[in-house]
């Protein structure tokens, strides 16, 4: 499969170049790979500085959302109080387009990291918690009748069985979190920053330099896609015991 | 062997002294009536499950078997009228469930499992593993006991699920169609292993099997009609696990076949 992902890579490659070469657009509409290479070697360490502060945005919202937004599953199958008072929340926060905040958000926590982080946790709070809470619904009632026999203990229930049989829904939830997890911190940066690769590429953007904004956006998809497969690998060892391979749908 | 198809309304609750060191109870309906979905499932009934004998329930399907041993076991519906209780006046913590699917939890060891329900009570230690090592060994699943569930094969799951509900050691047993999902062979030696394993406890076994019945039971009573009522009681010569296939065997094979086809009104 990674024999494959490779080969539509280049064929992309292949064909952005193509596409340069038949139509010949002014550099600064449509740069060809070969120049936005050059411009990445250029610009390479300026690159890296804003690529540490971008991706510290993105990791500190991706571990900031996927903690609150276990809790608040956790907290909504433990207690119906919890429940009754948070799910409305969650459903008006997925109302709210959370895009139309950045501004507010920018506004309230500064031009700074923690603007970018509040947006990026924003959006994975949802994913990760309307997946976590529903996989934990999904315990078979058997089982808990059958804990109940048992005389268990109710915290025990929810510990020992409610919540891990929640765990991979929930990490499916994650994996979702970490693809979305670099818009957030993008937009943030968009609407008012003074580093990171998405306030480079504006800036880029505005004067011209339509090479350089490729090549940043070029190492955001690389340090996304590296996100992506870091987390899932994590995943699939925390969660050792679903089948590598998906099962397939009836 | 006595065969009756009287409906059981003055049974006696025989208490026998468990051969595991258990005082096996008697459980008691008195009078139990009940509904699910405007349907009447039970209507007055009565009836003694004798202690210490393994009682299997035979009856159409959808003919309220499950529904008596989730009664039982303190999870059924709510009861419209009656009583159901265990002689001694035992709490719900007298029963271990055996269902149809294994319930083994994909992400614990076999041996884990098995120590569910002492987890589950904050109970486990040093001699509940040592109980489990044994138990798993004595049911030959000594290597296997580190395995995941999803390691196993169908019929190693549900021997595991056999031996989480012997482990839990209490002095009643329901079995809610236990050995129906396996093959006939697994089958076989899985009634083998548990009509060894489960002696001096009063089981419950529910199934639609005659000839399950007919291995397993010191006691075997036949459900029919809505609402339910006992159509034929019988005891099966001999102990089991019983050789079925032959003479009287056959014989009460065929009867319990034909009980069960007709609707059961004798």
């Amino acid at each position: 499969m990674k024999g494959r992902g490779l080969i539509a890579i280049l064929g992309l490659i292949l064909a952005w170049q193509l596409v340069v070469t038949l139509a010949a657009p002014p550099p600064y509409i449509l740069p060809g790979p070969m120049p936005v290479l050059r411009a990445m070697a250029r610009v390479f360490p300026q690159l890296l500085g804003h690529l540490a502060v971008t991706a510290l945005e993105i990791v500190l919202g991706l571990l900031g959302g996927v903690l609150l937004g276990g809790a608040c599953a956790v907290a909504m199958i433990a207690s119906t109080v919890a429940r009754s008072w948070l799910q409305p929340l969650l459903v008006i926060s997925q109302a709210l387009p959370v895009f139309a905040l950045a501004p507010l958000l920018v506004l309230w926590f500064g031009y700074g990291m923690g603007s970018k982080i509040a947006m990026a946790l924003l959006i994975i709070f949802f994913p990760v918690a309307a997946s976590f809470y529903h996989g934990m619904r999904r315990v078979p009632p058997q089982l808990l009748d059958l804990a109940g026999i048992m005389g268990a203990r109710r915290g025990a229930v929810l510990r020992r069985i409610v919540i891990p049989w929640g765990l991979p829904a929930f990490a499916s939830g994650v994996r979702m979190a970490a693809a979305v997890a670099p818009i957030g911190a993008v937009v943030g940066e968009w609407v008012g920053a003074s580093s990171g690769l998405g306030y480079y590429m504006l800036h880029a953007n505005g004067r011209m330099q339509i090479a350089e904004m490729f090549a940043a956006l070029a190492v955001l998809a690389l340090f996304s896609l590296f996100l992506w497969f870091a987390v899932d690998r994590l995943m699939r060892r925390l969660i050792f015991w679903e089948p590598a391979t998906p099962r397939r749908d009836p | 062997m006595a065969l009756c198809t009287t409906s059981m309304s003055s049974g006696e609750a025989r208490i026998e002294p468990g051969r595991g060191g258990l005082t096996a109870p008697a459980v008691v309906l008195d009078e139990v009536t009940i509904s699910l979905g405007g349907r009447q499932v039970f209507s007055g009934l009565s009836l003694v499950f004798d202690g210490g004998r393994t009682t299997c329930i035979l009856g159409p399907s959808g003919c309220g078997k499950s529904t008596l041993l989730r009664l039982v076991a303190g999870i059924g519906p709510p009861l419209e009228r009656g009583r159901v209780g265990v002689s001694g006046g035992g709490g719900p913590c007298t029963c271990s469930w055996m269902g149809q699917e294994d319930m083994l939890l994909p992400w614990l060891s076999l041996h884990d499992n098995l120590l569910l329900g002492a987890t589950l009570r904050g109970q486990r230690d040093r001699e509940a593993e040592g109980q489990a090592r044994l138990l798993l060994a004595r049911a030959g699943l000594a290597e296997a006991g580190d395995s995941l569930p999803a390691q196993l094969s169908g019929g190693m799951r549900q021997r595991g699920a056999l031996l989480r509900t012997l482990l839990e050691d209490r002095p009643v047993v329901l079995m809610d169609e236990p050995f129906s999902a396996l093959d006939a062979l697994t089958r076989q030696r899985l009634q083998d292993l548990a009509a060894g394993l489960i002696g001096g406890r009063t089981v419950l076994l529910v199934t639609h099997d005659p000839l399950e019945a007919l291995r397993l039971a010191d006691d075997i009573v036949v459900f029919a009609g809505s609402p339910a009522a006992v159509v034929a009681r019988l005891q099966p010569p001999g102990r089991p696990p019983r050789a079925v296939g032959e003479g009287e065997m056959a014989r009460l094979h065929g009867h319990l076949l034909s009980l069960l086809m007709g609707g059961g009104r004798p």
